[in-house]
């Protein structure tokens, strides 16, 4: 286990050589200076300071932005070791598997965590800067932040998943795309259009509650707008948040890094080099 | 107890026969060189060796300890065939980990580079580096923290006849430490003189396990004679020795090695008809061969 953060330390290496942080960090900060901007054009939602207008822009963003950068730092993780050549070595060395794959889940994890502060922290100085009531929205930029770093834990482990279920960086790579457009955008459409066709049955007044929370995606959405009340700035599948408990989201984006986990650990260990 | 001891082991790959009950022992302090043509099972028996590939039958201990086990991998060193690192780490950042993972201090990271000849280039990315100086820093991680079993799988491809003398001398070192090497190459002649027992493998099958000297005995190939005869005395030493003629003035004759000392008699009987005469022992390739081949009947 003590082989963890030297692994870890040669990943964030070889992630600041390939670019990959520099190009994290500038997506992060443009699209949250981008949105910090919008913030601040008048919301008519009365008695809401702008940070908190803010933040719930930034949550429609993470919801997509995070699950896509964690699936493309995630996809080479061990198919590109495979592609390479390097995983066999590695794996001649007195070094586990969990060990591997935490070390590596440790630096991206960590670059992710970089990338949002510095992208939610310009969003926060923007807001600070131009409305003096912004402190009351700081709570619900802090949960943000927390709970978009379980998201992209949850679609980190994903990613390893399907690098090690893929086995070549390229099949790799078009998986986790697939992945992100049947999780993030095809899932809330098809239960969108369920819940019409339903039109107020059983599956609307009991299922759909428990397939939004069986998303990771979904799940980070409804606990953000649902523990800030901010549901009123919520549109589409968001607006659920109303009616969901955000305790039960929460329980579902922390339990979603480990079963991820897990599975990626178990599709790694068949991995023959 | 053995370094490693293998016995009856199988394995497949989609019905295809990679290894037939293949056994094996290597002590501390023996250089075993595996031979065998591309596709004999050389790397895939490495890779069982190291616990990176499951074999389907048999029983393999390394060090005392299950293959692939946290204890036997403390303990053995790996050199894969066309060795690969991050392209984007140096020489030195990549050693540096290595030493890390074997709980060494990461300050032997220069003296190991340079004992492989690196020190100019240790700074620079891997990625701009050739295949023989890739080849040295796959060897001088091999060399971390004095292993007990080094499994080197063809570790002089890409290096200069310089450097392959280098390297052997790095391993007959090591060797006389106690640490026992499993090598693999394509080429007897490069191996023979350097290390203790050869193993020839053909099509997943252990066709020999010997010492040089006990596989010349076995091979029992024979030896070659050519007579340089004078000038218009081909045709009567080739009649009277019961020889072939090779050109206007050479014989040639194959015999047995037991056979050499009456035949060389007969010949220098006849010192008057002959210039010159060449013996020509068995070459490693023959011997090499004779063994390769019998499993493709």
């Amino acid at each position: 286990m003590k082989a963890i953060l030297p692994l870890a330390m040669s990943e964030v290496r070889i992630a600041l050589r390939n670019r990959w942080v520099a190009i994290i960090i500038a997506t992060m900060v443009l699209f949250s200076l981008a949105l910090a901007a919008a913030g601040n054009a008048p919301t008519g939602v009365a008695g809401i300071d702008r940070l908190s207008v803010t933040v719930a822009s930034l949550t429609g963003l993470a919801v997509y932005l995070v699950p896509l950068v964690a699936l493309l730092m995630g996809f080479d993780a061990i198919a590109g070791e495979v592609e390479r050549g390097t995983l066999g070595l590695m794996l001649s060395y007195p070094v586990s598997r969990a060990t591997l794959l935490l070390a590596k889940l440790m630096a991206h994890l960590g670059i992710l965590a970089l990338a949002l502060a510095l992208g939610f922290g310009s969003a926060a100085i923007v807001g600070f800067a131009t409305d003096a009531s912004a402190l009351a929205g700081l709570s619900a930029l802090l949960r943000l932040f927390w709970s978009a770093l379980l998201l992209g834990a949850c679609f980190l482990g994903l990613g390893y998943g399907i690098s090690a279920i893929a086995g070549r960086p390229g099949p790799a790579a078009g998986l986790a795309i697939g992945v992100w457009l049947v999780l993030i955008v095809l899932y809330d459409l098809v239960l969108l259009a369920a819940v019409v066709a339903d039109d107020g049955g059983r599956f609307t007044s009991d299922l759909f509650s428990w397939f939004l929370l069986a998303n990771p995606a979904d799940a980070f959405r409804l606990f953000n707008f649902g523990a800030s009340g901010a549901a009123a700035l919520a549109s589409g599948v968001g607006g659920a948040a109303g009616v969901i408990p955000p305790l039960w989201a929460l329980i579902s984006i922390a339990l979603w890094p480990f079963a991820a986990f897990l599975l990626a650990l178990a599709a790694f260990r068949k991995v023959v080099p | 107890m053995p370094t490693v001891s293998l016995s009856g082991v199988s394995k497949s790959f989609a019905g295809q026969e990679a290894l037939h009950e293949v056994a094996l022992t290597i002590e501390a302090g023996q250089r075993v060189a595996l031979l065998g043509h591309n596709g004999a099972g050389k790397s895939t028996l490495m890779k069982i060796i190291l616990g990176l590939l499951p074999p389907d039958s048999g029983d393999i201990r390394v060090l005392d300890a299950p293959a692939g086990s946290a204890a036997a991998r403390a303990g053995v060193a790996y050199l894969p065939e066309n060795v690969a690192f991050h392209p984007a780490l140096s020489a030195l950042e990549q050693i540096r980990l290595y030493l890390r993972l074997r709980g060494q201090s990461p300050d032997q990271a220069a003296p190991l580079l340079a004992r492989v000849g690196l020190s100019d280039a240790a700074g620079r990315r891997i990625g701009t580096y050739s295949k023989g100086m890739r080849q040295r820093v796959g060897l001088a991680q091999a060399l971390i923290g004095r292993p007990r079993l080094l499994v080197l799988d063809e570790p002089t491809s890409g290096l200069d006849p310089v450097s392959r003398h280098d390297f052997y001398t790095i391993l007959d070192r090591l060797a006389l430490e106690g640490a026992a090497i499993l090598l693999s190459s394509h080429a007897l002649s490069e191996v023979a003189a350097r290390t203790d027992r050869i193993v020839i493998l053909s099509r997943g099958r252990v066709m020999a396990d010997d010492t040089l000297a006990g596989l010349r005995r076995r091979a029992a190939l024979p030896t070659r004679i050519q007579i340089a005869a004078r000038p218009d005395t081909a045709d009567r030493v080739a009649g009277r020795l019961a020889a072939g003629r090779r050109n206007g003035v050479m014989v040639e004759l194959d015999c047995a090695g037991e056979d050499k000392i009456d035949r060389l008699a007969d010949i220098t009987a006849m010192a008057a008809l002959i210039d010159d005469l060449e013996v020509i022992p068995p070459s490693l390739d023959d011997i090499y061969n004779h063994f390769s081949r019998r499993a493709h009947p």
